[in-house]
């Protein structure tokens, strides 16, 4: 698919249109899907001013989305993939510095009047979090809540926003949706919130939907049918889907391409058989191993117990987004490039299996090799 | 789970823990009557071994663990640590033998003090119970607990230095460590861990995961480790029970319930997990269940807000399982004890046969 | 109250920090006070909730909420002048001097002279210390009464709770200061009597904030895990409830302190606190009545003394309470 080379290098973020440096190697790429990607990010940075200084949640990161895709942003906790989010949105308080560039069907969202982009939140970009609880108001109707939105953007009277509301619930799999639309969020199961607050983001059939972990709050059984109904939208609706999310089942479950963030920085970005096939940045492959996953333990040698392999150290501090490897202090990898200059995100060197993403890029000197297969080092 | 005392205990002494016919009902918001949030549940650990009970938000497993460690008093029912009733102790009763169980929390960040510095978290559990039963205060020297307190973080992969910071300026990782330090502090013979690391992170989660299997080894203590996460419990645990609404559904040693669950509810948790390997995972059936626990939105008659039915004529799983047929509606299935190769396994459901044939809930409802 | 001493010169680690910048959740991710961000998600739970302010970082906070930081100027000012009261204040404040009475404020007397020419600036000197006596005693008394019966009512809840609850609306079913009056009048005029009064009638609030912070810190991990860790209810309410309430506390600790000298002033006025010819700002405004024309000064002195003192007592207070309890518990 569309192989993207986000902007991360300091050259890139200079040079006069990084755009351009994309498209070219999307055309390099011979990706089947032709056409321009409906969200496009580039160098997007968002820092924050606190008392210790500045605080860089998001480290000129991109990334492009397509029709009917599927992109997982992938990070633990504070590696600034909601940040990042919320900046796509314009969500972010007054008190974020955002840069970059955010181009929606072309279209430049970055610095926008506040009050174009409410008209484009809703309608052609979306977002649905992880707490439905939260999300709604406990004090409308669901069917209040979707037909507000409805009349909001498009116009819709009271009848034609119920009708459509009542057309959206049964899409979004909720059994007996004319009866529902009577029902206040508390009413509903945690499962059902999340769908209604699916169905909202989707009633106005949004070009992107940004997903912030929509599924954590949610049990497994019940994760597995909102996964489902995300993936059946995007064939349906031909909506693009930005996942946001640190569960790799999920990732593995639903996502075309996935992009690996690290403290603010985008380390890895690939098709999602081949990243998880063949990580190339040692953080990726760290966080693939951590996962406990079936046969972790009948593998251990015998009369030894399994281990699980650990990323060692802790994930720095923001304050400071130097010109070195982020990673650097925790890698086995490392040598004095790393921490000498801050990767760029770059086209694997190692690249030349016959399945191998021409898009698989990777923000390291030292990748992994290119024929690796996961488990490889895994023993302690 | 299994009656008979477990074989594997060592010293032939009675199980780390025995709990028959656990009951905790609360009292129903609005005065309606009561919430069964664990109903019958009856399960075994033996010394050294763990335990994983499984089950999803609102099936009472985090509160079989409360009462298990007596932060919550059963309903009806025994717990016994170790050969001893403790389900009526007086709290007062109760403290010189609390330093034979302790408990892990899930979040880190709220179950140590704030403005206690780790080495009195730490230490805290030592000095009491070196009080409470009386022995010579010679061992409470500050120099000596502090001594112990650096050992047992340096066992739990701290540095010493960790015993002068405070909770907040600790990592979650490091301070879920710190909470592990603190319930093995005086050598409990059983520990609880309610859902230890499901508040952190995944790479941190592998750490602490191994931490605890790494301790549990070394110092052979019995634990009873509840969890959603069904990946960490296969690591950890030797024996596996499911809860669902109040009730353990299903047991069975740990690869024997990965390799072939009976139940199907146990089936479609487990294969609703998925598998960080798109290929695999994407080839994989998985059975997606109606409805969920945590709501209102079965239907009249069925779970209310609670979660939890009224009577218990009818088995608990019916109303969402894709198999249920007419028995299942009318009459509780009971646990059987199956025939397996690596222990016994049970489990309550009237598809399952008494030659352990379980029925395959994906066959009626598969989703590729 | 320990966490008091302001000035230790410990920590930079703010503990309120960066993710006050009110976004819904990631920039809390960005670690605060430098340490990680594995913590991230976590470190913003405890931030918004348990973490302990510091001492430093406590006064740094309060300087930025400029209102509550002059307040708390004020007050220090207050006691020091009742502290130092027989050093600064000019004249003897009981000494009558009939040849100066009712004179205006001018050089000699900064704030003029009484119905008997005694100084009104030394007057108001040392009422203000029979005031910060009273507001210190009082609400002393009034919580070393009330922590423990709120803590009782809390920890314990059942049978213990229904009887302090009871008794606490019973008490708060008078006004503050109706229920002052009365119990000073049944007392006797005195100004050890008038310190009770008071102290009694402040016992219900601090039963309400010891009670509420009770309940909601022992139902938290920490407290369980201390409970299955060995600690006896002496434990856990001496070692881990009882300090973490306390910044509620002290926050409740210096609202009370206006709140009784208004009744102080009020006791006085009415005859039922400090006696005359002792000063106090009560007994002087009662004193300036009938020269309320002839000579304002006698009552605006004293009056303005009680304003200011009150005033900056509640702001510091309520500074106090946006720095260490941002979910703002009850008073």
């Amino acid at each position: 698919m569309n192989g993207t080379t986000p902007a991360a290098s300091d050259a890139a973020s200079t040079a006069s249109t990084p755009s351009t440096a994309a498209a070219a190697s999307t055309a390099a790429a011979g990706g089947a899907v032709a056409g321009e990607p409906v969200l496009r990010v580039r160098d997007l940075s968002v820092t924050f001013h606190a008392e210790e200084g500045e605080v860089h949640a998001v480290d000129r990161i991109g990334f492009d989305v397509e029709s009917g895709e599927v992109l997982a942003v992938v990070g633990e906790s504070g590696c600034g993939k909601s940040v990042a989010s919320l900046a796509v949105m314009g969500l972010l308080p007054g008190t974020a510095r955002v840069s970059g560039s955010v181009l929606l069907r072309g279209r430049e969202l970055a610095g926008a009047e506040e009050k174009s982009l409410r008209r484009v939140r809703g309608s052609e970009l979306s977002m649905i979090f992880q707490e439905p609880m939260t999300s709604l108001n406990p004090v409308l109707s669901v069917g209040r809540q979707i037909g507000e939105v409805l009349r909001r953007h498009q116009g819709l009277d009271r009848r034609e926003a119920k009708e459509r509301a009542v057309e959206l619930l049964d899409s979004v799999g909720i059994p007996a949706p004319r009866r529902r639309i009577h029902e206040y969020p508390h009413q509903l199961s945690g499962g059902m919130r999340q769908r209604v607050m699916i169905a909202i983001a989707v009633a106005c059939d949004p070009a992107v939907l940004i997903a912030d972990e929509p599924t954590t709050a949610l049990d497994v059984t019940v994760q597995a049918g909102i996964l489902d109904l995300l993936t059946s939208l995007r064939e349906r609706l031909g909506t693009a889907i930005v996942l946001i999310t640190h569960d790799l089942g999920v990732v593995a479950h639903t996502a075309d391409r996935v992009l690996v963030m690290y403290a603010g920085r985008a380390v890895e970005h690939a098709r999602a058989d081949e990243l998880f096939a063949r990580p190339r940045h040692p953080y990726t492959r760290g966080l693939l191993d951590a996962v406990p996953r079936p046969g972790t333990r009948a593998a251990a040698p015998a009369g030894e117990r399994a281990r699980l392999r650990e990323i060692p150290g802790i994930v720095p501090g923001l304050s400071r987004q130097p010109d070195e490897c982020t990673f650097a202090p925790r890698c086995s990898r490392a040598d004095e490039e790393c921490t000498a200059e801050r990767p760029a995100l770059t086209r694997s060197a190692g690249t030349d299996g016959d399945d191998a993403d021409p898009g698989h890029t990777v923000a390291c000197f030292h990748p992994l090799g290119a024929t690796a297969a996961p488990g490889e080092e895994a023993a302690p | 789970m299994s009656t008979a005392p477990d074989a594997t205990a060592p010293e032939g002494t009675a199980p780390a823990l025995e709990v028959r016919g656990l009951v905790r009902h609360f009292a129903a918001p609005r005065g309606k009557g009561s919430v069964r949030a664990v109903d019958g549940v009856s399960l075994t650990v033996g010394r050294g071994e763990v335990v994983g009970l499984v089950g999803e938000s609102g099936s009472g497993k985090s509160t079989v663990g409360r009462c298990v460690v007596r932060l919550d008093t059963p309903t009806a029912g025994t717990v016994r640590i170790g050969g001893t009733d403790i389900t009526r102790l007086s709290r007062r009763r109760l403290r010189p033998l609390r330093k034979d169980f302790n408990i892990v929390y899930q979040d880190p960040s709220a179950s140590l003090d704030p403005r206690m510095r780790v080495s009195r978290i730490v230490g805290e559990p030592l000095l009491l119970h070196r009080v409470v039963s009386g022995t010579a205060l010679r061992g409470c020297t500050r120099d000596e607990v502090r001594g112990r307190v650096e050992e047992l973080l340096g066992q739990v992969g701290l540095p010493p230095g960790t015993a002068d910071r405070r909770p907040h300026e600790l990592s979650g990782g490091q301070r879920q460590r710190v909470s592990i330090a603190r319930a093995l502090a005086v050598d409990p013979m059983l520990l609880v861990a309610d859902e230890p690391t499901s508040a952190l992170d995944v790479s941190v989660q592998a750490s602490v995961l191994n931490l605890l299997a790494d301790l549990q080894r070394d110092r052979g203590f019995g634990c009873l480790f509840i969890t959603h996460d069904l990946a960490a419990v296969e690591f950890l645990a030797d024996r596996i029970a499911v809860m669902y609404l109040g009730e353990i559904i299903e047991t069975a040693p740990a690869a024997e319930l990965f390799a072939a669950p009976k139940h199907p509810y146990t089936q479609a948790l487990l294969s609703a997990v998925p598998v960080p390997d798109p290929p695999v995972q994407r080839a994989r059936k998985r059975i997606v269940l109606q409805g969920d626990l945590s709501g209102s939105a079965l239907g009249p008659g069925l779970p209310g807000p609670g979660g939890v039915a009224q009577t218990v004529d009818h088995c608990r799983f019916h109303t969402r399982c894709p198999l249920a047929f007419d028995r299942c509606r009318t009459e509780a299935p009971e646990h059987r004890t199956l025939p397996g190769p690596g222990g016994t396994r049970t489990v309550a459901c009237h598809l399952v046969a008494d030659d352990g044939t379980a029925p395959d809930a994906a066959a009626a409802h598969v989703r590729p | 109250m320990s966490t008091q001493s302001p000035q230790r010169p410990e920590s930079t680690g703010s503990t309120e920090s960066t993710g006050n910048a009110g976004s819904p959740q990631g920039p809390a991710g960005a670690p605060a006070a430098g340490t990680d961000a594995y913590a991230g998600g976590a470190a913003g739970a405890v931030r918004a909730g348990a973490a302990p302010a510091r001492p430093a970082g406590l006064l740094r906070q309060l300087r930025r909420n400029r209102l509550a930081f002059s307040g708390a100027v004020i007050a220090a000012v207050f006691v020091l002048v009742a502290l130092a009261a027989p050093l600064i204040a000019p004249y003897d404040p009981a000494r009558a001097d009939f040849g100066s009475a009712l004179a205006p404020p001018g050089l000699d007397h900064w704030l003029g002279t009484d119905d008997l020419g005694r100084d009104q600036l030394s007057r108001v000197i040392h009422g203000a210390r029979a005031s910060m006596q009273v507001g210190v005693l009082a609400v002393a008394l009034a919580f070393a009464a009330g922590v423990p019966l709120g803590l009782l009512a809390g920890y314990y809840g059942r049978f213990a709770d229904s009887l302090v609850s009871r008794l606490t609306d019973t008490l708060l079913a008078f006004p503050f200061l109706v229920l002052a009056v009365g119990l000073a009048a049944v007392l006797g005029p005195s100004l050890l009597n008038a310190t009770i009064a008071i102290g009694v009638s402040l016992v219900p609030q601090v039963i309400r904030v010891t009670r509420a912070e009770t309940l909601r810190l022992k139902h938290l991990d920490y407290i369980g895990a201390t409970i299955a860790g060995g600690g006896g209810d002496g434990t856990v309410l001496a070692r881990h409830i009882l300090p973490n309430a306390a910044s509620a506390l002290l926050v409740q600790a210096t609202v009370g302190v206006p709140t009784a000298i208004i009744g102080e002033a009020l006791l006085s006025f009415l005859g039922l606190g400090v006696q005359p010819p002792e000063p106090s700002l009560g007994v002087m405004l009662s004193s300036a009545q009938p020269y309320i024309a002839a000579a304002p000064w006698m009552a605006v002195f004293p009056g303005l003394a009680i304003v200011a003192a009150t005033l900056a007592f509640n702001l510091f207070g309520d500074g106090l309470r946006d720095v260490l309890d941002p979910r703002g518990v009850t008073r």
